[in-house]
């Protein structure tokens, strides 16, 4: 048995799971309980476990996470909202400097088991401040676990994860994805962190993904299928600690790597992935890996341009293509 | 609602400016908003209706030199400034012949000539810029002013302390504008501030702080030009806090249900823009008829404006790689 709902629903069910289950965990972070989330992740919290346990803030993203890292400090389990992923900005130096580093500088004495949840996409036409994709910064910080679900079933399996992780976790959403359908399963499950998942089995040609790009790459698989290749899809879902045995697992049986990414190529997560994959699976290759990211621009409002500077589906189908010697 | 009687004194033609330009931007906005449901307008379309005051009463008392910063609910505050609105229009469509290009959007209006430094959509984020100005300002010994707006949620980030601190450390001709609308997207004030008193926040920083009705277009004037004078001869900075209202939600997305139907109504009987008319009315004999001129004159330059939009292309593709770098 199975049910069909949005990523939004099945990361507001595992909100809602995770809370009944342990009293410690609190969620916290702007417009969180009386409106619900700004993209209505947290829509009905405030009614079900009132507002000691749901608060909302004022607008300050760095005394925010510096809230969630001090309650984590002695023992709770908070959940912080940052809204989107561009604001964490105003709050790196607490992400970064406190809440990664604080249990490696105690001699392993602290534990920081703090969610910080932050939506991030293009496509919505918001402008260059508002439409980033920055998980290629937190995954650089070695104490900090990054997670990417590109599923509802994932992203309800994952975040309960993470919630019952012991370490910083920044829980990465995508803002095009939150009214995606998907099946979920019945009951309580947990999708393991840290791990990759072959979405769809192929020989010709991996192709590796997370987020929105994962969902175009199984469109492309499909269309590739009608063109006679046969490409696997490999879904990275956490990409800090990353999964390196699956994804060289997968080129080393179809010998080809193409990896969508939505941030910026230059020194973003297809420059990872690319480099394990070399150490990894050089003698398997058949092909250079190639990547297929965004523009490497600030983000454009004017739709035209921003739908420019986005991976399509068409950029996948055709670097497969290519690098199938088929172009 | 009366309007104020202590004021400075302004010429007919002022008086009449000014309610022209508080038409003119709420009539955009209106117009803006029928875009955006039409589908012509995307991302976000943080209205300013309620709010038009504020900006024409503060930018009205500027020289076209002086500098204005913004945050992302910068429509009125960029057409105040003198951008023509055919270039707001069309930016908000994403057209090439928008003020940015059609690459900023409704939150990242920049009209350098005018003095219009942005559209920042980053809360509070406009504060710290505020500073840098002043500061080529002072070094460059010229007396010009910049005034910052800013809303009541931005009080609570980082970035507002510590550009008060500097700002007033060092002396710079900053007007730093608290557009008080009592809610930051659905938070009200006392939920987000230990003081709901906002104005104190200025108090620690030792800078000379004023409040004023910012419903009332003639008070807002009046307190700017006494500002911006003290700004520009003393070089030095100052707070203000103008109580307003946003007759919408935080965005057009919004519908706004942390509000009562009833509060809405209240803020709405004490319109900046009707109350200016009664007062030109009653105190300047304007008849009838010269506001319905006025009102054709604005209608038309918005649906100029849209007509503009609506006919320029949008950028071309090789526009995506163009200013990336100088
Ligand atoms: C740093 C940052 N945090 C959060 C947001 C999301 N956000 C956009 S507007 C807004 C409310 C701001 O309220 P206020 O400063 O009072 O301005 P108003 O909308 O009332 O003009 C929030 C939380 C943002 N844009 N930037």
């Amino acid at each position: 048995m199975a049910q069909t709902i949005t990523y939004r629903e099945a990361l507001n069910q595992a909100l809602r799971e995770e809370m009944r289950r342990d009293s410690n965990i609190l969620v916290l972070g702007e417009d969180v309980a009386a409106y619900g989330g700004a993209f209505k992740v947290t829509e009905g919290l405030l009614q079900e476990f009132g507002p000691e346990r749901v608060i909302d803030t004022p607008i300050s993203e760095e005394a925010i996470a510096g809230t969630g890292i001090g309650a984590a400090m002695v023992g709770l389990r908070p959940v912080v909202e940052m809204m989107t992923i561009n604001f964490t900005t105003l709050a790196m130096d607490q992400i970064v400097n406190h809440a990664v580093k604080l249990r490696y500088m105690s001699g392993g004495q602290i534990k920081i088991p703090l969610v910080i949840r932050a939506a991030q996409a293009a496509g919505l036409q918001l402008g260059a401040q508002h439409s980033q994709n920055l998980e290629s910064w937190y995954a650089h910080v070695p104490g900090l676990k990054v997670v990417a679900p590109s599923v509802p079933a994932d992203a309800k399996g994952l975040l309960k994860s993470a919630i019952r992780d012991g370490n910083p976790v920044m829980f990465i959403e995508h803002e095009a994805l939150y009214n995606a359908k998907g099946n979920v399963p019945d009951g309580e499950y947990l999708t393991p962190l840290a791990k990759a998942e072959v979405k769809r089995q192929g020989k010709d040609v991996t192709i590796i993904s997370y987020l929105r790009t994962l969902i175009l790459a199984m469109k492309a698989a499909e269309h590739l299928a009608d063109l006679g290749i046969d490409a696997e899809v490999v879904d990275v879902r956490t990409l800090r600690p990353l999964d390196t045995e699956t994804i060289v697992g997968s080129v080393r049986k179809t010998h080809r790597a193409v990896i969508v990414e939505e941030d910026w190529k230059s020194v973003g997560m297809g420059a990872e992935i690319s480099a394990r994959i070399l150490e990894g699976a050089f003698d398997y290759l058949d092909a250079p890996v190639m990547r297929v990211a965004l523009a490497e621009v600030p983000m454009p409002y004017s739709k035209p341009l921003e739908q420019l500077a986005v991976p399509s589906q068409d950029d996948i189908v055709m670097a497969v293509r290519q690098i199938m010697g088929k172009a | 609602m009366a309007i104020s009687e202590k004021r400075a004194i302004l010429t007919k033609n002022e008086l009449i400016s000014m309610y022209k330009e508080m038409l003119l931007i709420r009539t955009f906005e209106e117009k803006a908003a029928e875009m955006y449901t039409r589908g012509k307008i995307g991302g976000f379309l943080h209205l300013y209706s309620g709010q038009e005051a504020v900006a024409v009463g503060f930018i009205s008392a500027l020289r076209p030199d002086d500098y204005v910063i913004g945050a992302y609910r910068e429509h009125g505050q960029c057409i105040a400034k003198g951008t023509d609105p055919k270039y707001v229009m069309a930016e908000l469509f994403g057209k090439v012949t928008g003020i940015s290009k059609g690459k900023g959007g409704s939150m990242h209006l920049f009209d350098i000539e005018k003095g219009f430094l942005g559209g920042h959509g980053i809360v509070g984020g406009g504060m710290p810029l505020a500073v840098g100005v002043g500061l080529a300002i002072k070094y460059k010994k010229e007396d010009k002013v910049c005034i910052c707006f800013f809303g009541d949620g931005a009080v609570n980030e980082g970035a507002f302390h510590e550009a008060m601190n500097m700002v007033a450390l060092w002396k710079l001709p900053v007007i730093y504008v608290l557009e008080n609308n009592l809610y930051g997207m659905g938070t009200p004030i006392y939920r987000a501030s230990s003081i709901p008193d906002l104005i104190r926040r200025a108090s620690c920083y030792d800078i000379e702080r004023e409040q004023v009705d910012g419903m009332d277009v003639l008070a807002v004037r009046d307190t700017a030009e006494r500002s911006i004078r003290l700004a520009r001869e003393h070089s030095e900075p100052r707070f203000i806090e103008a109580i307003t209202y946003r007759y919408r939600g935080h965005s057009v997305a919004d519908p706004g249900q942390y509000r009562t139907k009833e509060e809405v109504e209240e803020w709405r009987k004490r319109d900046p823009i009707v109350r200016m008319e009664k007062y030109l009315k009653d105190n300047l004999f304007i008849t009838d008829d010269d506001l319905i001129a006025i009102r054709d004159e604005v209608n038309a330059k918005v649906q100029e404006a849209v007509d503009f939009a609506e006919s320029s292309p949008f950028p071309p593709p090789d526009a995506l790689y163009e200013d990336v770098y100088a």
